[in-house]
């Protein structure tokens, strides 16, 4: 697949993932589109997984903590096969199992999360099971820049820093908005490059909707021999949709109709730019 | 022979399970031992000693200790997550809630110097609340053993579980209540006495207070039931309504809260089921605990042979409606 090719698979999981939002009237907007680029390229360029290995023991392993994006990983999903997308329109309706946050009842995903703050110690645990049984598979795992505020995260990353885990990969969708608002003004997380380096990781920041970038870091990982790799993928909440973009209320808004219809009048007019 | 002499008898369960542990981990190198800094106190050391590839320590950190052994157990790994009880179900109950049980890791969570076992440390250390928020909890057994038999047949069990289970630890040494050849079942309540005057229903280290109480009581002329419930999810219902039926009063033992344990389960279940019987539940009121050793605490709230002796007279006083 071309850049270009994933270039246009990016916009077109953005109308998807739209789509079934405005059709569930729920669902967390900003964060999904902030993400879509990195799943794109973890799915299509850099995980070995797929609906017919999906059980396989040596597998890779995608691990998304911010779980709340949820909408985005289900598109990539259908995309790559794991379940028919019509599957889909049934999201978060009456006994569907498409729930608002990933669980394992939906083939492809690794781990029901959620709550925040947990992906990474469950990665931690399948990384170092990996290494015990002497398996080549790399475990990744996508964490929020908001969720950095629940101290569980650090425990594990000293944990994955003190067993040697070059295996794992965690990336951070560093949007620089959580619900409240921007996340400096917060619970302040910069320097983040300097604590990771700090609880012995290595580190690399990228554009998190380059794919181009994102491919070429996420292929070279482990970054050093001997250590957990962490990824700052700055990006932009609500990506690729003007009037959502950089805007906290989006984190779970869902569009009226008016702004629906000119999300995707958007989204598709830059579709055409690609093409051209 | 007062409970304390009486259980200077046996062996601590704690070192029954990291015997067992060990035996299971040298057939089959994918059983892990995981501790949050708590080898020493789950007397795990010999295990660290025999096997260092198969003990996974990452520190004192409860809620990494849960979601690590969530993921080992993710690649196939057979996983006993093992720290103090007060910690690990406050402290990583939304792990234990999301990462063990609702995502169905058949992780075994091993709670250690559970109760008031840590004595005179305070309520920092104690764990009176776990069974509640255990129980409350969908997709986890829950395993209270008695005695050295139910903690080596508990442990072998859950090795073999593909769900999540819950083991809970004191730390006292513990005697033999089981006759040779009992047979222990998951969910299934052992009979150790059996009587129609008075049913104890204990659960852990109570147990042995409750059977001493039960031999002072026939001394008196009252024959008493006692049955081990090792297991407090799934609760042995029959057993229960069984005591009810056969006895003239239901006295439930426990070292936890009152407020969602054996006792509030074993009424829900008589309740439901239209059985009225003189029925206590002794266990640790909604007061802040006084200071002292296990022993000294278990039997200022009535846990204890001569307390339990007590509440039985009482109850049988009381008229059945």
């Amino acid at each position: 697949m071309t850049d270009t090719a994933l270039i246009m698979k990016s916009i077109e999981y953005r109308i998807r993932l739209l789509g079934y939002i405005k059709k569930a009237n729920a669902g967390h907007t900003g964060g999904s589109l902030s993400c879509v680029d990195i799943l794109n390229v973890l799915y299509n360029r850099i995980l070995n997984i797929s609906p017919q290995t999906a059980d396989d023991p040596d597998r890779d392993r995608y691990v998304q903590s911010k779980g709340h994006s949820v909408e985005a990983l289900y598109v990539v999903l259908a995309d790559r096969g794991f379940f028919p997308e019509s599957d889909l329109e049934t999201l978060c309706r009456f006994k569907s199992p498409y729930v608002g946050h990933p669980t394992r009842k939906i083939k492809g995903i690794e781990q029901n999360t959620g709550a925040l703050g947990h992906g990474l110690a469950f990665s931690v645990g399948a990384a170092l099971a990996g290494k015990m049984d002497g398996r080549s598979y790399g475990v990744f795992t996508l964490l929020g820049d908001g969720e950095l505020a629940e101290g569980s995260n650090w425990e594990s990353m000293l944990t994955a820093a003190h067993y040697r885990l070059d295996n794992l990969t965690a990336i951070v969708d560093r949007n620089q908005l959580q619900i409240s608002g921007r996340t400096e003004d917060i619970c302040a997380l910069e320097s983040l490059y300097d604590k990771f380096t700090a609880f012995g990781w290595s580190v690399r920041s990228v554009d998190g909707h380059d794919v181009t970038a994102l491919k070429s870091v996420l292929c070279s990982t482990p970054f050093t021999q001997g250590k957990p790799s962490m990824v700052i993928a700055n990006t932009v909440k609500g990506k690729g949709v003007q009037f959502m973009e950089n805007i906290a209320k989006w984190h779970h808004g869902v569009p009226t109709d008016e702004q629906f219809t000119l999300a995707i009048s958007q989204l598709k007019s830059r579709l055409q730019e690609v093409l051209v | 022979m007062s409970a304390d002499s009486a259980v200077q008898t046996g062996r601590a369960n704690l070192d029954v399970f990291s015997e067992t542990l060990l035996e299971l981990a040298k057939a089959d190198k994918n059983v892990l031992a995981v501790t949050s800094d708590s080898r020493g106190s789950a007397k795990l050391a010999n295990f660290a000693k025999a096997l260092p590839e198969q003990i996974v320590e990452v520190g004192i950190a409860e809620q990494n200790l849960v979601g690590v052994a969530a993921g080992l157990a993710s690649a196939g790994k057979i996983v006993f997550a093992v720290s103090p009880g007060s910690f690990l179900t406050a402290r990583a109950l939304e792990q234990i809630k999301n990462d063990i049980c609702y995502s169905d890791r058949p992780v075994k969570l091993i709670a250690i110097s559970s109760g008031v076992s840590y004595g005179a440390l305070g309520s920092t250390h104690h764990s009176l609340h776990d069974l509640a928020v255990m129980r409350a909890i969908h997709n986890c057994t829950i395993i209270v053993p008695a005695d050295n038999f139910e903690t080596a047949e508990s442990v072998k069990a859950a090795a073999a579980m593909s769900h999540p289970v819950f083991i809970r630890f004191g730390k006292r040494a513990m005697p033999d209540l089981h006759k040779p050849g009992a047979r222990f079942l998951v969910g299934q309540a052992l009979l150790v006495r059996d009587g129609c005057g008075i049913a104890f229903i204990a659960t852990g280290e109570t147990v042995i207070h409750a059977l001493m109480a039960a031999q002072a009581l026939e001394r008196e002329g009252i024959t008493a039931r006692v049955l081990s419930m090792h297991t407090i999810k799934p609760l042995d219902d029959q057993a229960v309504l069984q005591a009810a039926r056969d006895c003239k009063a239901v006295v439930t033992v426990e070292e936890h809260s009152c407020a969602g344990g054996l006792g509030e389960a074993c009424a829900s279940v008589l309740l439901q089921a239209g059985i009225s019987v003189p029925f206590k539940i002794v266990g640790f009121p909604d007061e802040e605990t006084v200071t002292g050793t296990q022993l000294e605490i278990m039997a200022y709230y009535g846990i204890s042979p001569e307390g339990l002796a007590r509440t039985a007279k009482s109850m049988l006083n009381r008229k059945r409606s």
